[in-house]
């Protein structure tokens, strides 16, 4: 019990932070940190997989998480029968010639000797191939857009619950790792960082500019949730019920009938969105509690004992035959998916897909200064840092705030250098950031719960 | 006629543009390599403090258009660049001192140097957002054109007008002088060579009586001068936003690894190939075609490879491509 302690105390000191957010601002705005943490979490174990048992580095994190939210889009979405029926078939073709050229390199790869004649070859083939899909995708994809482009102007996805994109999105973003880990896997850690960066670029990119695939940077808002939505909520009677007996004490306070149920009213329209949002807790608490036992038991586990091994000598762990390159690919793999799960969760938590929004500062460098705040390689520390830089990154507004109103207070309120703090106070986060993760690194390298390896 | 319209059409749109751009990519590039070569991490701070320099020109540049005084018709940015020059300097060293000299010491691994140059980036880019904000600024003054496109056609008779803007024309210009005298020092100085010998073997180098120190000391210096100067010129010929600066580390890192990462001069010619291939691709031909083709052959396309919007995947492509095939980049740098 007694080495438990600290990730205990970790963990209470966390949770009592936000139920003060939600004793002193709202509980509105705790539950929503609440859930991004989880979020966040989730995205630290994929990225604590990669890092903290095998030493792999990727910054490639948006990109997945992009692909996991794209998930959501296709797989909630109701399709989009006319634009099907105007550009579906070209764009099978298209799906169909890709996979042609993909096995007609493989093909001259496996069965030519290594030579100049042999590149030139792929290299025609792949010329020839992107000339053909240009062909047939161009007047596919300018019918799709023309569909009613104020609201659809896309294929649309396979209307299923969006619950199911959590899955999907773990395949779209394995599938992708598979791809980069092939190409860049080789690379030496800080060559693939930036490799992995610049992929997760283009992905963008691709995404943004295809608007045929999910509308790009015109969004996609309205996906179906997976809980009840508050309007519903507020004309149920068991939920108007069940507020009226939570609020008892306060509503037998007011004496006249109509107050009350003025009163009543008010409260409902609160605690549907809490509810709302309770709900969306205990499914990502869900996925963080089953994420977390497998990655625990494969730490455990002869498997795990190999990637650390791996990690720490991969020299001597390929001279005992373990096969380096393979457990590489396969942990980036397994990383980069739970990364695609919490992107689809994301998205289905929003209730909307914005291209544009994915930065790599949020959506990459903030996920690495979670890990390594959190302590990488140790799952418990992973999801910690996850929480603690969640909560640092919203709460780091109203501290900033309040240290500048302390430190300035001998100002008055119209000085220009005390107005000016006061309206850049949103970037004081990034200052925080930066510290904090300048200060771990120095004075705690391995995180607020390093990594234990008990020796037996 | 059709002929030289044609060529002019590629210059007005593809030349002059790619090389102005390429410029300021090939500073930035060879800031990236200086740092990758001699204290050996990915500096991904590069964007950030390209855009500090320039914060602080941009500041200056106020400071002295307040006291009336300017260049004419020069921007009278280029005055403030030395005294920018010395802020960034100072501002290197101390983050030096308090942050990465600590992990030099200790010799840890490049991959955690390059986590520490993470947090240097989150703290640079809120110090630039905090005291300028971050909001899209012009601090251009001065003459804008050297040759308007009416003016280029009536002297010429052309229907295709080539524009020459001036920020263009410093740019090119700067970026040779600069890089003419990094050069210069690097290879015939005492010093420079001393640099050089340190990138290529530290232990050598050190046995040798080579000072440590002076060497980080001075390759810091050079940074600050190359980011400084690399980021006012890109804010001068587009606009200063701490946004668009911390994008443009992506194609600057590109630059420095297609050119072979630790070899200035790869980093210096690959900015230009990444300028190059980014408006070459992403370039719409149709109007190129409709002047050399006969009339029956015009094209109704656009004859555009990419769209525009793919600009930045260009680039990075190209870098993916390098790496797969020639991981020490076209121009031999460090081999991984």
């Amino acid at each position: 019990m007694r080495q438990y302690a600290n990730v205990i105390s970790a963990y209470a000191i966390m949770i009592a932070l936000i139920i003060l957010v939600g004793i002193f601002q709202s509980w509105n705005v705790a539950l929503a940190i609440l859930n991004f943490c989880l979020i966040s979490a989730v995205m630290t174990m994929g990225a604590n997989i990669q890092w903290g048992y095998a030493g792999l580095i990727n910054f490639g994190i948006m990109g997945y998480t992009a692909l996991g939210g794209l998930a959501a889009v296709l797989v909630s979405v109701p399709p989009v029968r006319e634009a099907w029926q105007v550009g579906g078939l070209n764009m099978i073709l298209c799906l169909g010639i890709i996979v042609l050229i993909v096995f007609a390199v493989r093909y001259v790869l496996k069965n030519f000797p290594k030579s100049n004649k042999r590149n030139i070859g792929i290299g025609s083939i792949i010329l020839v191939g992107l000339i053909i899909l240009r062909l047939i995708s161009e007047p596919a994809i300018e019918s799709i857009e023309a569909v009613n482009p104020a609201k659809t102007g896309f294929l649309g996805g396979l209307g299923l619950p969006i619950i199911f994109s959590w899955i999907v999105g773990a395949f779209f973003a394995g599938g992708l790792a598979y791809i980069i880990g092939k190409v860049a896997l080789g690379l030496r850690a800080d060559y693939l960082a930036i490799a992995t960066l610049l992929i997760s670029e283009i992905v963008i990119a691709v995404i943004k500019h295809e608007d045929w695939l999910a509308r790009g940077v015109k969004n996609v808002i309205g996906l179906k949730r997976p809980v009840p939505y508050e309007i519903n909520l507020q004309s149920e009677q068991w939920f108007i019920d069940l507020v009226a007996k939570w609020n008892a004490g306060v509503l037998d306070l007011i004496s006249t009938a109509e107050e009350k149920q003025a009163a009543l009213t008010q409260l409902v329209i609160e605690a549907s969105s809490v509810f709302v949002k309770i709900c969306y807790s205990g499914l990502f608490l869900i996925v963080v509690v089953i994420l977390l036992i497998i990655t625990q038991k494969a730490l455990y586990s002869p498997w795990g004992r190999m990637m650390r091994a791996i990690r720490d000598n991969e020299e001597a762990a390929n001279a005992m035959g373990k096969n380096v390159v393979k457990q590489h690919l396969l942990i980036f793999i397994l990383g980069s998916a739970i990364v695609g799960i919490a992107g689809a969760m994301m998205v289905t938590h929003d209730g909307l897909f914005t291209p544009g929004s994915y930065r790599p500062m949020r959506y990459t460098f903030l996920i690495w200064v979670m890990v390594i705040v959190g302590g990488s390689g140790n799952n418990f520390g992973a999801i910690l840092g996850g929480f603690a830089v969640w909560f640092l990154w919203i709460e780091a507004a109203p501290i900033a705030l309040f240290l500048i109103n302390l430190f300035t207070s001998g100002l008055a309120d119209t000085n220009a250098f005390k107005l000016h703090l006061i309206n850049s106070v949103p970037y004081f986060r990034f200052l925080m950031m930066g510290i904090g993760l300048l200060l771990i690194m120095r004075y705690r390298p391995k995180g607020i719960l390093p990594e234990k390896i008990n020796i037996k | 006629m059709d002929f030289l319209n044609a060529i002019v059409l590629l210059l007005n749109y593809i030349f002059v543009p790619a090389l102005a751009y390429g410029s300021q990519l090939a500073l930035g590039a060879i800031f990236v390599t200086l740092i990758y070569g001699i204290l050996r991490f990915a500096n991904f701070a590069t964007g950030d403090m390209m855009s500090f320099g320039t914060m602080v020109a941009i500041l200056f540049t106020w400071y002295f258009q307040s006291l009336g005084i300017s260049l004419g018709v020069l921007p009278t940015a280029l005055l403030a660049i030395p005294f920018a020059v010395v802020f960034m300097i100072l501002y290197m060293l101390t983050i030096d001192k308090f942050v990465f000299s600590y992990y030099r010491i200790k010799k840890s691994p490049p991959v955690q140097l390059a986590m520490v140059s993470i947090g240097v980036m989150f703290v640079t880019q809120a110090i630039v957002r905090i005291i300028i904000g971050p909001f899209d600024r012009r601090f251009f003054d001065g003459e804008k054109f050297i040759m308007k496109a009416n003016e280029f056609k009536e002297m010429t008779g052309l229907n295709e007008g080539l524009t020459i803007k001036s920020t263009q024309v410093l740019t090119i210009f700067v970026t040779i002088v600069v890089v003419s005298i990094l050069f210069w020092f690097l290879n015939k100085t005492k010093t420079g060579k001393s640099m050089r010998a340190y990138s290529d073997n530290e232990d050598l180098a050190l046995l040798s009586g080579i000072d440590p120190k002076r060497v980080v000391m001075i390759t810091w210096m050079i940074a600050g001068i190359l980011a400084t100067i690399g980021g006012v010129l890109y804010g001068l010929d587009k606009s200063f936003k701490p946004f668009t600066y911390f994008n443009n580390m992506l194609p600057i890192f590109a630059a420095a690894i297609v050119g072979g990462i630790g070899n200035p001069f790869g980093a210096f010619l690959g900015g230009y190939v990444i300028a190059f291939s980014e408006i070459f691709i992403t370039y719409a031909y149709k109007k190129f075609f409709m002047y050399v083709l006969p009339e029956s052959m015009e094209p109704n396309s656009l004859i555009q490879l990419l769209s525009t919007d793919y600009k930045f995947a260009v680039s990075f492509s190209i870098l993916v491509i390098v790496l797969l095939f020639r991981p020490s980049g076209i121009f031999k740098g460090k081999v991984l």
